[in-house]
């Protein structure tokens, strides 16, 4: 299975990126607060098995839509989503889908890293638990295990599984949460600006971290380091002002981009 | 210009004259003459407090300890029965002269002659009217009593009491004051031969209400509370959570809950008799529910309770970092889990100390008691909610109106007791704070 997948990423990447196929598609999707809009009609499609790094100034809509596909928007008051949201052939926002089970589908890491004040076996265990994917004590020791070592932390823990998950450092705390995201086995996470609270180091663990995940699942990352992009995405997506400007390889955004918008925030002329 | 003189050292071209004032001296006085406020008012309240704590103390240690008299009782059985009834008429140890056995004890021991009245009187005076009942429980316990002569341990009269205790003064001329040289006499002397002592003082946490200070104690007044904290705790705890955690999570915002959350602040203000009024027309008026009991002093005082409980608790669970529920949601735990897993337990200290806070103040709570008919003179254990009971401010409210002294001191002992139920309430509160508190 594991070798399967990887033997696909290896050979889409071979090919061109644009023949990977496609985990989510996203039309014509506009986002409001209120009376405000926030996204214009954005056309963006995630491919499988990739990292697709949505970059942009802030306030652009790069994180709104990211929430928008795990419909993390329901939980804002007046926030309205029009167009259309599709995981393989599910439409996310049709009212038979069922929020909780899209979202232990589409998983999700935020900026800040945000364990629950409850030990690390217990932080891990819990997306399992409330989801009935484990049933027996050591069911979820395999799974807390191979989450955290899916997420590079289990070296590091093993010996102090009970101890709070806070307690750790900052950017073992941001891989515990994407432990806790793995173990639930989504199929698709979602990953807002996880980096931006960590030191050079951490990011590196996290952006090796995330390399890695992607033999396994569909990533989409919301980042602000050009550098960052380059580094672990290959496909990439420009907002600005709400709007969807550029999607592309990675590899031709940053060296040529069809935009003159792209071309001008990439060499950090506004932004 | 120095920079000049020496090119290696540059110093500021500025002169020291033209340093700006920027009112540093100005600011840090501000800043003392607030200390000096706010350190004068730390001091006041503190001063305040040590009076209020001095007062009550050194009028009510005294009511801790009571003095007693044993004496050796002949339980004769030409008094207690004499027509050797006893075995059909169960009145008969009820309704037996018990006083006469108190006075011939009290003529053998201070050695009177029987036949001066006046002195008999003054004699058995000394001892507290309480005693009929507590010689007829003795013998209704245990009837093989009747005949034998046993040592039983009488409660002094309240004057005598005052007067061991060294309140009375006793350079009045004795036709102003309530006890005699004669009983003075006695006092000392039985108190040399042992018989008159002082000891702890354990009814005034057992009696209930009695017109002698002597036999009269706080305990029923305190189960009536317990009744009422109990009914407070069972009924206000959850409602009010409930209450919380749907204005809080679930509700809509909007004009409606606007006005309910207007109006939950509004009721925490309200003054309590007002809850008193409410209660007497719905609980006694409507419901039908009897009066004076406690069942419905705890369901009037559940109202008062509910705003002060609702407010902490929404309090406490907007305290939540929201990263806590992103996170749970974003796992895909539905709302309910979110808030009963991860919310919930993290508010649970705040929710505490709220609660706990309120309760002690539904405690010291006495007004809307008074319409409710909870303002009683309770001698009897109440055996359930719905009997007649009081409350323990309730009791301090009905003795602080007696002017005897041995009421005056038994008020300032009633409030120590009640302000020790309230320093143990809110030290609880703390400790269940620091049980529960967790990082994040």
């Amino acid at each position: 299975m594991n070798i399967m997948s990887e033997a696909a990423v290896e050979k889409a990447l071979d090919q061109k990126m644009n023949t990977v196929p496609y985990k989510m598609i996203g039309k014509d999707v506009s986002v409001y607060y209120g009376e405000k809009r926030a996204l214009f009609d954005v056309n963006l499609n995630i491919r499988e098995n990739t990292v697709t790094a949505l970059i942009g100034p802030s306030g652009c809509g790069k994180s709104t839509f990211l929430r928008t596909l795990n419909r993390m928007n329901d939980t804002i008051e007046n926030c309205r989503v029009t167009g259309k949201i599709t995981l393989d052939e599910d439409d996310v926002y049709d009212p038979a889908i069922d929020v909780v089970e899209l979202r232990a589908r589409v998983g999700m890491v935020f900026q800040k890293p945000n364990p629950f004040p409850k030990s690390i076996y217990d932080n891990v265990a819990y997306g399992p638990r409330i989801h009935g994917l484990a049933r027996t004590k050591s069911e979820f020791d395999d799974v807390v295990e191979t989450s955290l070592q899916k997420a590079g932390l289990w070296n590091e823990v093993k010996d102090r599984l009970h101890e709070p998950g806070t307690g750790l450092s900052g950017g073992q705390q941001q891989r515990l949460c994407i432990a806790r995201a793995v173990a639930v086995s989504p199929e698709v996470i979602l990953m807002d600006e996880p980096c931006s609270a960590l030191d050079p180091i951490a990011t590196a663990k996290v952006e090796e971290l995330i390399h890695e995940l992607r033999s396994n699942f569909t990533i989409v990352i919301v980042t602000h380091s050009m550098q960052q992009a380059a580094r672990v995405s290959q496909r990439t997506a420009m907002f600005h002002l709400g709007n969807l400007v550029e999607e592309n390889d990675t590899d031709k955004m940053f060296t040529n981009p069809d935009d003159q918008r792209t071309q001008d925030y990439i060499m950090g002329r506004f932004g | 210009m120095t920079d000049i003189a020496s090119p290696t050292v540059r110093i500021s071209a500025r002169p020291a004259s033209a340093k700006r004032d920027i009112g540093i001296k100005r600011r840090y006085a501000a800043e003392r003459r607030f200390r000096i406020y706010g350190i004068s008012a730390i001091s006041l309240g503190l001063f305040f407090l040590a009076l209020l704590l001095w007062t009550v103390f050194s009028n009510g240690y005294t009511a801790f300890q009571q003095t007693t008299i044993t004496l050796p009782i002949e339980f004769t059985e030409k008094v207690i029965d004499p027509k050797g009834e006893r075995a059909t008429d169960g009145k008969v140890l009820m309704t037996a002269n018990y006083p006469l056995l108190v006075r011939d004890a009290l003529i053998k021991q201070l050695g009177i002659d029987p036949s001066k009245r006046p002195l008999v009187k003054q004699a058995t005076d000394m001892v507290s009217a309480s005693s009929r009942t507590l010689l007829r429980d003795i013998v209704v316990a245990d009837p093989s009593v009747i005949g034998k002569t046993i040592p039983v341990t009488l409660l002094a009269e309240a004057n005598v009491d005052s007067a061991f205790k060294g309140q009375i003064d006793l350079s009045v001329d004795q036709s102003k004051r309530k006890v005699k040289d004669q009983q003075v006499t006695w006092m000392n002397d039985m108190a040399s031969a042992g018989v008159l002592t002082k000891s702890f003082n354990t009814g005034i946490f057992t009696f209930g209400a009695s017109s002698r200070p002597e036999a009269s104690g706080v305990g029923v007044a305190a189960l009536g509370s317990l009744f009422m904290m109990l009914i407070v705790l069972v009924l206000a705890l959850p409602i009010g959570v409930a209450a919380s955690i749907y204005l809080e999570e679930f509700a809509p915002k909007n004009r409606l809950t606007d006005l309910i959350e207007v109006n939950i602040n509004n009721l925490a203000a309200v003054p309590s008799i007002v809850y008193g009024l409410l209660g007497l027309a719905v609980f006694i008026n409507f419901a039908g529910m009897p009066r004076s009991a406690a069942l419905v002093g705890g369901l009037v005082l559940t109202l008062m309770t509910l705003p002060t409980i609702i407010i902490a608790t929404r309090a406490a669970l907007k305290a939540v970092p929201p990263s806590i529920r992103s996170a749970a949601l974003g796992l895909g735990a539905s709302k309910m889990q979110t808030i009963f897993h991860h919310v919930l337990p993290l508010a649970m200290p705040g929710i505490l100390t709220g609660t706990i806070i309120g309760l002690a103040h539904a405690l010291g709570e006495t007004a809307p008691l008074l319409l409710i008919g909870m303002v009683a003179f309770v001698v009897d254990y109440p055996g359930s909610p719905m009997e007649p009971s009081t409350a323990l401010p309730v009791q301090i409210y009905m003795w602080a109106n007696e002017a005897e002294r041995a009421f005056v001191e038994r008020t300032s002992g009633a409030i120590i007791i009640l302000l020790i139920f309230l320093v143990v309430m809110n030290l609880g509160a703390i400790l269940l704070r620091r049980r529960f508190e967790r990082r994040w």
